[in-house]
């Protein structure tokens, strides 16, 4: 699985009410919640991530809530992948849940900078800074998980493995 | 080398004869726990492929969150989730009106020590109060269980506190919990599980076990865990559980770290906006002058919390520039509270009783905050715009501390005001 595209910069412990606050979660098309993605800190979120739509983030992304919706609304506002120096646990698990490539490493954010462009092998764990021509490897993760970032979620991987 | 709790119960969950830290698990699961958010976990288990839960008597579905509805549209995804009740013959349901769920969980004992618990809400990290495995996963994760039974896990590293001390009066296990997340950040517990040892946690009640590892969360915990002990056989002997297994760790266990902590000297803690970890004494933020103050949540909603403020507001007012809202975590803490004559003096004195139920935790009804106001809350998020306006300032307190600021309308220190 590889991701190319361009980064936008999110700071420290980017929580889970900023990504989506809790008045927008009785909202069920996933397009709709995309449109109120850090609708209170950033209106202008959804133009951004249309020319860069990889963020790179510090430490503690997703802290805060369970609500699956705050994957959800970054994967359908049109983000490919999320770098960042560590995830909170449960976000982590709603983004592999729901198709969102996170990546853990943070030689790599400490480098990175907005605009930069990016190649991510997820299977291997490794970024690519173009704009830089520089390498770093991230953490690895079991290949299990890579197949259901492959397969675009963990609903679409277990109808494709109900269908074979 | 022995093992913690985590890899001892999860061990047991999986059918293993042992796991360490780091190992992937798949664990078979005691029960499943989900709230209004349930509409979205029916949602998944059907894109799953689901038709029939695996066993409808291993799930649990408590509507705490916007209780009772407060738009059209939660109306009618909680009537959804009651005709799902109804389909599935899902025994354990308990509609809007019944408490937060982590409270109703624990009054119910539907948690026992040794159980593996998930459910589809971060703060399940509280009911490792009652020595259970508890922890909290995404509506996707909750429908897999309801299909399957079963949920992948990493083995988590331990983090060891060893708590001593003796508390001094109007200090709590909401000081201990913010003096620790103030210590280690967070994210300092991330993805680790979180033992709790020493005489501090011994004298704490199981109400203020269920606040200190309800907190543990805020450090980005995957569970915190409190060893059994007297105080707990006690509590479940009365309701003659079956289910009951003692379980502790081994002595020569692996901790990825070890804290010793004395509470002796702890004064009453503040955590400022926006942060949890933004912790200090109160001391040092007095004078910052309050608009609402919020009493409940599963953190900080339970008898004992009702009880302290109370005590601290006697006789007196609340100040009139503050809204003092009043939220029991629970009916049977409403009741209680009643009786002991907890709520008629808060009342009294000035509050807003408000339904058992999370309340203004969030931010979605019964008390939303304005434009720059000062909110001082006992609940356990202070994050930008959490309970309304991304520019309302959030603190988080004690109880003790909560009811002191509700009398004097700034934040105060219980220990002066009550002098
Ligand atoms: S009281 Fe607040 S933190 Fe607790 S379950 Fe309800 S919304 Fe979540």
């Amino acid at each position: 699985m590889i991701i190319r595209g361009r980064v936008y910069c999110l700071g420290d412990a980017i929580n889970t009410d900023v990504i989506i606050p809790g008045r927008f979660l009785t909202i069920q098309d996933p397009y709709e919640l995309a449109r109120k993605a850090f609708a209170d800190s950033d209106p202008l979120f959804l133009d951004h991530v249309a020319e860069t739509n990889i963020i790179v983030a510090g430490e503690n992304f997703g802290c805060g809530s369970s609500r699956e919706q705050a994957a959800i609304c970054l994967k359908f506002a049109g983000v490919k992948a999320i770098v960042s120096s560590s995830f909170a646990r449960i976000f982590f698990r709603n983004a592999i849940n729901v198709g969102l490539p996170v990546i853990e490493c943070s030689s790599a954010v400490n480098e990175i900078s907005a605009g930069d462009t990016l190649t991510i092998d997820v299977g291997k764990g490794v970024i690519k800074n173009r704009s830089l021509s520089k390498q770093w490897t991230c953490v690895s993760y079991p290949e299990w998980m890579v197949s259901i970032l492959t397969a675009g979620g963990y609903i679409s991987y277990i109808r494709k493995n109900k269908a074979l | 080398m022995g093992f913690t709790l985590a890899e001892k119960l999860l061990a047991h969950a999986a059918s293993e004869s042992n796991v360490y830290a780091g190992e992937y698990v798949t664990a078979s699961i005691d029960l499943a726990v989900s709230h209004d958010n349930s509409a979205l976990v029916i949602d998944r288990f059907h894109e799953l492929g689901g038709n029939k839960v695996r066993t409808p008597e291993k799930i649990v579905i408590i509507l705490d969150h916007r209780t009772p509805a407060n738009t059209i549209m939660s109306a009618n995804l909680q009537k959804r989730v009651r005709h799902f009740i109804i389909d599935q013959n899902i025994p354990l349901f308990f509609d809007v009106g019944e408490g937060i769920c982590h409270q109703v969980l624990f009054e119910k004992r539907l948690i026992a020590p040794g159980m593996v618990v998930v459910g589809s809400d971060s703060h399940m990290t509280t009911h490792g109060a009652v020595s259970a495995f508890a922890t909290g996963v995404g509506a996707i994760d909750l429908a897999a269980i309801w299909k399957e039974g079963t949920l992948w896990f990493k083995v988590p590293q331990t983090l060891k506190f060893i708590v001593q001390g003796t508390l001094s009066s109007f200090v709590t296990a909401k000081d201990i919990s913010l003096s620790i997340i103030g210590k280690i950040g967070a994210a300092g517990a991330s993805y680790r599980s979180c033992e709790f040892y020493g005489t501090a946690i011994k004298d704490l009640s199981l109400a203020s076990r269920l606040c200190l590892c309800n907190m543990m969360m805020e450090a980005g915990a995957k569970n915190a865990i409190i060893p059994s002990d007297e105080n707990l056989r006690f509590w479940f002997n009365d309701a003659k559980k079956s289910r009951y297994d003692v379980v502790y760790a081994d002595a020569d266990a692996m901790y990825e770290k070890e804290y010793i902590i004395d509470v002796a000297e702890l004064v009453p803690q503040i955590a400022c906006p926006h942060s949890v970890d933004n912790v200090k004494p109160v001391s040092a933020v007095h004078d910052v002058a309050i608009d609402q103050i919020l009493i409940g949540s599963c953190t900080n909603g339970r008898l004992e919390d009702f009880a302290i403020a109370a005590e601290i507001i006697g006789s007196r007012k609340v100040c009139n520039t503050v809204r003092l809202l009043l939220v029991p975590a629970s009916r049977t803490v409403l009741l209680n509270a009643v009786k002991k004559g907890y709520l008629q003096r808060l009342i009294k004195a000035g509050g807003i009783l408000l339904p058992p139920g999370c309340g203004p935790c969030l931010g979605l009804h019964q008390g939303v905050v304005a434009d720059n106001e000062i909110v001082l809350s006992t609940s356990n998020r202070n994050f930008q715009g959490r309970m309304g306006a991304a520019s309302a300032q959030i603190y988080l307190s004690s109880p003790a501390v909560a009811a002191a600021s509700a009398v004097t309308g700034v934040i105060s220190d219980p220990r002066e005001v009550v002098r």
